[in-house]
């Protein structure tokens, strides 16, 4: 999936890379046609996701609350779609993958910074009109 | 073989850069696939200081003042299907190149960028500027009962939903010394155009006159209370609103709330990304030394950034897919 496993003879560069006409080129080539008809499903599948986040949206579900938790769960699923598939994250080198988790982890604790400060104001100060 | 813009601007760089191609021995990547991750990695921290922005505010909006319904939802779900099909496309273009298929590289790559230019002309020509020539006026709390009529707030707390404060629609008069009396004159001529009626400009200098929305001329009725899919119609009843009742009073732009100025920011941020997308795949298509030229010597390095130009289209789709949903539905 990933154009990374070919381990070039000369790894430091410089002079000519493979322009990739090789054997592994073409395995490579039929291993992509062979994921073309799932790059479609998947797309089709965000569309009707889309829909399906329209539609929800106008379902009540007790409070705005659990409206916005329903239209979160699927934005999430569309989210991961894109990510595992389009992005190639499923089946992507480690490297990236540890980039990544370590990412996730800060914006966490950035959201939870939010929360915090929403759950505790300063004393006399207000940002709570328009 | 003298390259001007390497000669005076050594930044861009005639030597052989190493691993366009094949992978780093250490990373197992070639080395601009590893560089836009990292890249993607600040951008999760870009949008997510701002999604948190968004959610600080909501959460500390007072009830009422948190609108919703404001924004045109067939559109915004066409632009957010636009979005999807590009990036499909992307991906087809990509195929393409590793499949040896220059051909069908091309063209999935226009019908990419095409769709791209489809989504900002949509939000440039049409969305954001039906936004900026929609007026609200908040009402101050303690004249909110003269103006039960247009709010409607004995029948929202009876349905037990959050109390109406503001009164919304075109502005047809606006008070002597309005930054927006020019947007009034304009919107007036053109409401007596429509309707034949002249009583829209009143000879009081400090008040304001708006052509309201349906939900304000008739707050009572039940269908106003849920979120309509097909934008509803601007009724032709008028509201005359005197100035020292109003709390605030503006376009919808930044300046109206925080709903819209986090709204025209996020959007906005979003909007400048697509646009970026939109350069770089136009290099990538045109004959340029570093675009689709490089396919006849090392189609392979095409190949590679295209992925990385698609990655980071990739990103922006998904970062609306998640904008979608809490401006424009929920």
């Amino acid at each position: 999936m990933s154009a990374s496993h070919s381990h070039s003879p000369t790894p430091n560069g410089g002079s000519h890379e493979s322009d990739g006409h090789g054997h592994d080129q073409a395995a490579e080539a039929a291993h992509i046609a062979a994921h073309l008809g799932a790059y479609v499903k998947v797309g089709v599948a965000l569309l009707v996701l889309t829909g399906v986040t329209v539609g929800l949206s106008y379902v009540d579900f007790g409070s705005r609350s659990m409206n916005i938790i329903v239209g979160m769960i699927v934005a999430t699923i569309k989210a991961s779609l894109v990510a595992a598939i389009f992005m190639h994250l499923k089946g992507e080198k480690m490297t990236i993958w540890r980039f990544l988790i370590m990412t996730a982890i800060f914006a966490i604790g950035l959201f939870f910074l939010t929360l915090l400060a929403h759950s505790d104001p300063i004393s006399g100060t207000s940002y709570s009109t328009h | 073989m003298s390259n001007p813009i390497t000669k005076y601007l050594p930044f861009f760089t005639d030597a052989e850069v190493p691993h366009t191609v094949s992978a780093r021995p250490d990373t197992g990547l070639y080395s601009a696939k590893l560089g836009i991750w990292l890249f993607l990695a600040s951008e999760v921290m870009l949008f997510g200081g701002l999604f948190s922005a968004y959610i600080f505010l909501r959460l500390g909006a007072e009830p009422g003042y948190w609108p919703s319904g404001l924004l045109n939802v067939p559109v915004g779900t066409m632009n957010t299907a636009i979005l999807i099909v590009s990036s499909i496309t992307v991906v087809m273009a990509w195929a393409a190149l590793k499949m040896r298929e220059l051909g069908k590289y091309k063209l999935y790559m226009l019908v990419t960028i095409v769709c791209g230019l489809i989504f900002l002309t949509v939000k440039l020509s049409y969305e954001w500027p039906a936004k900026f020539n929609h007026f609200g006026v908040f009402i101050k709390k303690d004249a909110a009962a003269k103006y039960e009529e247009f709010l409607g707030n004995k029948h929202l707390e009876e349905a037990g939903q959050s109390p109406r404060w503001e009164i919304s629609g075109h502005l047809l008069d606006a008070p002597k010394g309005s930054s927006y009396k020019h947007q009034a004159e304009h919107n007036a001529e053109h409401f007596a155009h429509e309707t034949g009626r002249h009583d829209a400009v009143t000879p009081a200098e400090d008040d304001y006159v708006i052509q309201l929305d349906a939900v304000n001329a008739n707050p009572s009725d039940k269908e106003n209370d849920r979120p309509h899919f097909w934008p509803v119609p601007m009724s032709t009843k008028l509201a005359v609103i005197h100035a020292s009742d109003v709390e605030s009073a503006s376009v919808f732009a930044p300046r109206h709330s925080t709903y819209f100025a986090t709204y025209f920011l996020i959007t906005g941020l979003h909007g400048l990304h697509v646009l970026g997308g939109i350069l770089v795949f136009l290099y990538l298509w045109l004959p340029f030394r570093g675009g689709t030229k490089l396919y006849k010597t090392n189609p392979e390095h095409l190949a590679n950034r295209v992925e990385i130009a698609g990655l980071f289209w990739h990103f922006v789709d998904l970062v609306w897919i998640f904008v979608f949903p809490i401006f424009y539905l929920l």
